[in-house]
């Protein structure tokens, strides 16, 4: 608790503290700290699309080791979480996108859902154009 | 079971107080009963020495924002039966406001930071009477009607961590309001604006919690109009290095 300072007409002011788990008082505010959390799941699958490119490059041995690798337990289980918060980040980013694109067609407000629907749309047809991609082979 | 409902609120006398306490009343439950007849009940009935703001009981003024159950709430508009008979209802003064008795928060600081961002027409000219009035088309108002319902009710303040946890943080409603300016096609002020918003206590400090629009009762979008100005200051600041020189945007003449 801190006191402001006396001023002319009030004695004195409380302030209550911000706690350093406010964000665990309410599930709202939990959501949103884990689509902050989110962009390092990104940044993850960044580096490991980065690290396959290169596996790719450096031949079938270095691709072997790094698909090995990849199979261990632990990767998997860091390869769901990462994936889970990839699911989280786009949604949640899909969904702010209409507030903070406002689309106007012929002077008037387009409603939100018709600007997130074609992020949606995109991401569907650009994750079954890959999962094709990669499938066919297999 | 008698209807009644338990109204826990938050008490405040800086004159004896270290820090607040809860004393619980008991209130009649009437489902046409809002929390601030409650709180009027209460100071009529039981103890006059309670101490909150409100004047027009029907969600104009945005006096009588509080926390009831720990949501930022117009009292005005907050219904008894939504928490149900025999329910306990914890009223507490807005957070992350300073408090000066019981539920009544301290506004200066907001009204400085409100202030701060110009939140009138600008004019760079100001030709004669006799041009005519400014005209504006439909589409031209519905740019920033909805910026322009905010009535001060600082609902929003209480709702945005960043303002609890930055206290220079200027702030949703504000905010919102200067982009209200900014999209008048009657005004010139907005590179102006700019200059006192696009920095880390301004547009720059929000983080996208969107609780803002959420508590918002007059459906403002504090949110929305902050991230449209960091698209706005993102493309000033472009157009700096592409046109350094004559990217003044502020033109605009309305007058016919």
């Amino acid at each position: 608790m801190t006191m402001q300072p006396s001023t002319e007409f009030h004695p004195r002011w409380y302030r209550a503290k911000v706690s350093t788990y406010w964000w665990m008082g309410s599930w709202r505010y939990l959501l949103f700290i884990l689509r902050e959390l989110s962009s390092v799941a990104v940044a993850w699958s960044v580096v490991m699309t980065v690290l396959l490119l290169r596996a790719l490059l450096n031949g079938p041995e270095a691709y072997a080791r790094l698909t090995q690798c990849l199979r261990s337990t632990w990767m998997i289980a860091l390869n769901i979480i990462t994936f889970c918060f990839l699911l989280l980040h786009t949604i949640t980013w899909f969904n702010l996108a209409p507030r903070a694109m406002p689309v106007r067609v012929g002077g008037k407000r387009v409603p939100e859902f018709l600007v997130a629907v074609p992020n949606y749309a995109l991401w569907v047809v650009a994750s079954a154009a890959i999962a094709w991609f990669v499938l066919r082979t297999s | 079971m008698a209807d009644k409902i338990v109204l826990e609120i938050a008490r405040y006398a800086p004159e004896k107080d270290e820090e607040p306490s809860f004393q619980s009343f008991e209130v009649p439950f009437r489902k046409e009963w809002v929390v601030l007849d409650a709180l009027n009940h209460i100071k009529d009935k039981i103890d006059g020495s309670l101490t909150y703001r409100w004047s027009c009981r029907m969600g104009v003024c945005g006096s009588c924002g509080m926390m009831v159950n720990g949501e930022p709430k117009l009292t005005c508009a907050t219904f008894l039966s939504s928490y149900g008979n025999g329910a306990k209802v914890r009223v507490e003064p807005l957070r992350y406001f300073p408090v000066i008795r019981d539920l009544v928060t301290a506004l200066s600081d907001f009204l400085v930071k409100l202030q701060s961002v110009k939140p009138w027409l600008i004019r760079k000219d100001e030709p004669p009477l006799s041009a005519g009035e400014f005209l504006q088309t439909p589409e031209q108002l519905d740019l920033y009607k909805q910026f322009s319902m905010c009535i001060n009710c600082t609902l929003c303040y209480a709702a945005c961590p960043v303002v609890g946890l930055e206290p220079s943080f200027v702030g949703p409603a504000a905010i919102a309001l200067a982009q209200r300016y900014n999209l008048d096609n009657r005004d010139q002020g907005a590179q102006e604006r700019l200059g006192l918003l696009a920095h880390p206590e301004g547009i720059w400090g929000c983080t996208f919690v969107g609780e803002c629009t959420r508590v918002c009762p007059k459906h403002v979008d504090p949110a929305g109009a902050i991230q449209q100005y960091k698209l706005k200051a993102a493309l000033e600041w472009v157009k700096s290095f592409v046109l350094p020189r004559g990217h003044d945007d502020e033109s605009k003449e309305v007058r016919s």
